[in-house]
């Protein structure tokens, strides 16, 4: 009963650390099935991050908060459209441009904005997302291994959690079973096709990074006003490159994203909570536990695993007429 | 064509002369930055208190990057600021590189002791003392008969902290749990407050109603999950106690900002050599103020007086975790 509480609380874990990742994680594909490699989503979580923290801080709403995450997020995921698309520049260079704007204009504004040192002050009340409790939770969470999973794993979590898992099914609805999809992984494999139908390659290129810009602008939310109650510099510690690892793992669908960033979130979960983990004589240092998820990603980039193909023009402006 | 030679040769010897004279303190923040409520914020403190006192200036620079270290130190060094105080241990290997080409110019290095020049005036903390204390005061506060440890960076000096805490925990009631976690092995551990409350939840599954909190920015994360779940915490360096009032045990004090003070008023002529500050030296203790006032019970402070006063007279020696790279009472 003891180690199944454990592994109740460690999925626990990788549920809240697996939600940022997820969100990340289906940005980027939306925007790479389009033909366009998004390595700023770290960049639009941090902003996302810090505008979602200092508005829920000033107004005292966590849902105004988490609109204003969302327009940052937009406004980047604009700048990378406006660059990549509209004056076809380098995806990567973009990106990374993202990123170091982001890194350097929270702390700026910030420190400007509240004279913390480029932290937000401490959210509290209504400044927050508070956890959800299932009906019945309580009740139930005595009853053996049906209540722990009830009462610890699936109940009490913000919404965004929720809303992220909900995003899967719906991200893979969209893709593989609307118009809008088809067009949107035929502009990332064939740009040419869809000009050639009449369809417009920027307006579906757009629109990508524009979905990729408001589900990184959630997952800033969730790490700023979900998990944490203020901004942090850095606070994302990363996680835009593990959601990128992740969609590479996953081979760029939907489904394959989820158990990926499940995968990661429980590498990371097991070594939050056992630091050096004991295999009858043989210890895992903690260390590798926090390189698995990297190591993975080479494994599968090397083709042991599978092949990883990402969509045909991913990375290449689309030029009109030569 | 030689006129503008000779202009510019003016200019820039008089730039130098310039910079030589002024001869303002310089320091240099570690990659917390200087607002991250903990280490380099008491440094920062006590520099201000110098500027504010002296009227004087000071030159500043908050570190970006690893790459940066060397550069920031030769381009104070050049620019003549004297003397130039370094935050960190690993400000260590660069000052070892730095120190010798600049002979007329003190360095300062806080949290440093192994070095061998004679410019550098290396400042260490017994921090081991303090966080004894500290130690002592969770495992009164503890119910549950456990209680955890959150370092930053796994580095040996994170691990004087936690090896200190342990051994005070364990004076109170030997037969108690310790429950210790790194947050991860690169500089990004100082700034991952996400991590830091995944760890303070899974300690307190555990069984942890007191967590001690060494990690920088991460220890944000650390006291406001603790808050938020209900248990105490301790928070490190600077005073933390007012960021959750009643809900921060104490903070374990380095005096890093006296550190700086007494090194910016003595100037040019700071002696160099070895220092360390312990509890005899006021350079670490414990926070006590109004916002903690209702968790410390008179039955605490009588205990930490007297243990402070016994290590002090040399009566409870606490185990430093860098005499043998190993701690007693806890194992890493």
């Amino acid at each position: 009963m003891e180690l199944f509480l454990t592994i109740v609380q460690v999925l626990d874990s990788t549920i809240r650390l697996a939600t940022p990742l997820l969100l990340a994680c289906l940005a980027g594909l939306y925007s790479e099935r389009a033909g366009i490699f998004d390595i700023g989503l770290e960049g639009k979580m941090l902003m996302a991050a810090f505008f979602s923290a200092a508005v829920a801080a000033v107004t005292g709403s966590v849902w105004l908060g988490l609109l204003a995450g969302i327009a940052s997020s937009l406004v980047l995921s604009g700048l990378h459209g406006l660059a990549s698309i509209t004056f076809r520049g380098n995806q990567l260079i973009s990106g990374v441009a993202i990123n170091f704007l982001a890194a350097g204009l929270t702390v700026l504004v910030a420190q400007d904005w509240f004279q913390q040192g480029g932290r937000t002050p401490s959210l509290f009340g209504g400044g927050r997302f508070e956890p959800i409790n299932f009906p019945f939770a309580e009740a139930l969470s005595g009853v053996p291994i049906i209540g722990p999973i009830y009462a610890e794993l699936l109940s009490g979590h913000s919404i965004l959690v929720y809303v992220a898992f909900l995003m899967v099914p719906a991200t893979w609805w969209v893709l593989f079973r609307t118009r809008f999809g088809l067009r949107l992984r035929a502009v990332g494999e064939n740009p040419a096709a869809v000009d050639t139908a009449g369809v417009s390659v920027v307006g579906l290129r757009y629109a990508a990074v524009a979905i990729c810009g408001v589900l990184c602008g959630i997952a800033g939310a969730y790490l700023a006003t979900a998990l944490q109650a203020g901004f942090v510099k850095d606070m994302t510690a990363g996680r835009g490159f593990i959601a990128l690892a992740a969609l590479i793992f996953a081979k760029w669908r939907p489904w394959h994203a989820m158990w990926a960033c499940l995968l990661f979130g429980l590498l990371q979960a097991v070594a939050l909570r056992f630091q050096n983990i004991d295999l009858g004589g043989i210890i895992i240092p903690v260390q590798v536990m926090d390189a698995l998820p990297y190591i993975l990603t080479v494994v599968i980039l090397a083709g042991f695993v599978g092949k990883a193909v990402p969509p045909r023009a991913g990375g290449e402006p689309y030029v009109k007429e030569r | 064509m030689t006129l503008m030679k000779s202009l510019m040769g003016a200019a820039a010897a008089f730039a130098l002369t310039a910079g030589a004279a002024l001869a303002e303190p310089a320091i240099i923040f570690d990659l917390g930055g200087k607002f991250d409520k903990s280490f380099n914020e008491a440094a920062h403190n006590g520099a201000k208190r110098w500027a504010d006192q002296t009227g004087k200036s000071y030159r500043e620079i908050e570190l970006q990057s690893e790459a940066q270290r060397e550069q920031a130190l030769r381009r104070f060094a050049e620019a003549g600021a004297n003397p130039i105080i370094t935050m960190g241990f690993a400000m260590a290997d660069p000052l070892a590189a730095v120190a010798p080409d600049y002979p007329d110019t003190k360095f300062v290095a806080v949290d440093v002791s192994w070095l061998d020049a004679p410019n550098i005036r290396q400042v260490s903390f017994a921090e081991h003392e303090g966080s004894y204390l500290v130690g002592m005061m969770a495992a009164m506060a503890s119910k549950s008969g456990t209680v955890g440890f959150i370092g930053g960076m796994d580095i040996p000096l994170i691990r004087h902290f936690g090896c200190g805490y342990a051994q005070g925990a364990k004076a109170v009631n030997p037969d108690i749990n310790v429950v210790a976690n790194m947050t991860g092995t690169t500089p990004a551990a100082w700034n991952d407050p996400v991590k830091g409350s995944e760890l303070t939840k899974a300690q307190i599954s555990q069984g942890a109603d007191v967590i001690y909190a060494a990690a920088g920015g991460t220890g944000v994360g650390v006291l406001q999950t603790a808050a938020d779940e209900g248990i105490l915490s301790i928070g490190v360096d600077s005073n933390q106690n007012h960021l959750h009032p009643g809900k921060v045990l104490t903070s374990m004090l380095k005096r890093v900002d006296v550190a700086v003070y007494d090194a910016m008023k003595a100037g040019e002529d700071v002696e160099t050599g070895k220092f360390t500050m312990g509890l005899g030296q006021d350079g670490v203790g414990v926070a006590m103020d109004e916002n903690n006032a209702s968790l410390v019970s008179d039955e605490m402070k009588a205990a930490v007086e007297k243990a402070r006063r016994d290590i002090i007279d040399g009566n409870v020696t606490v185990v430093s975790y860098y005499e043998n790279d190993s701690c007693p009472a806890l194992q890493f």
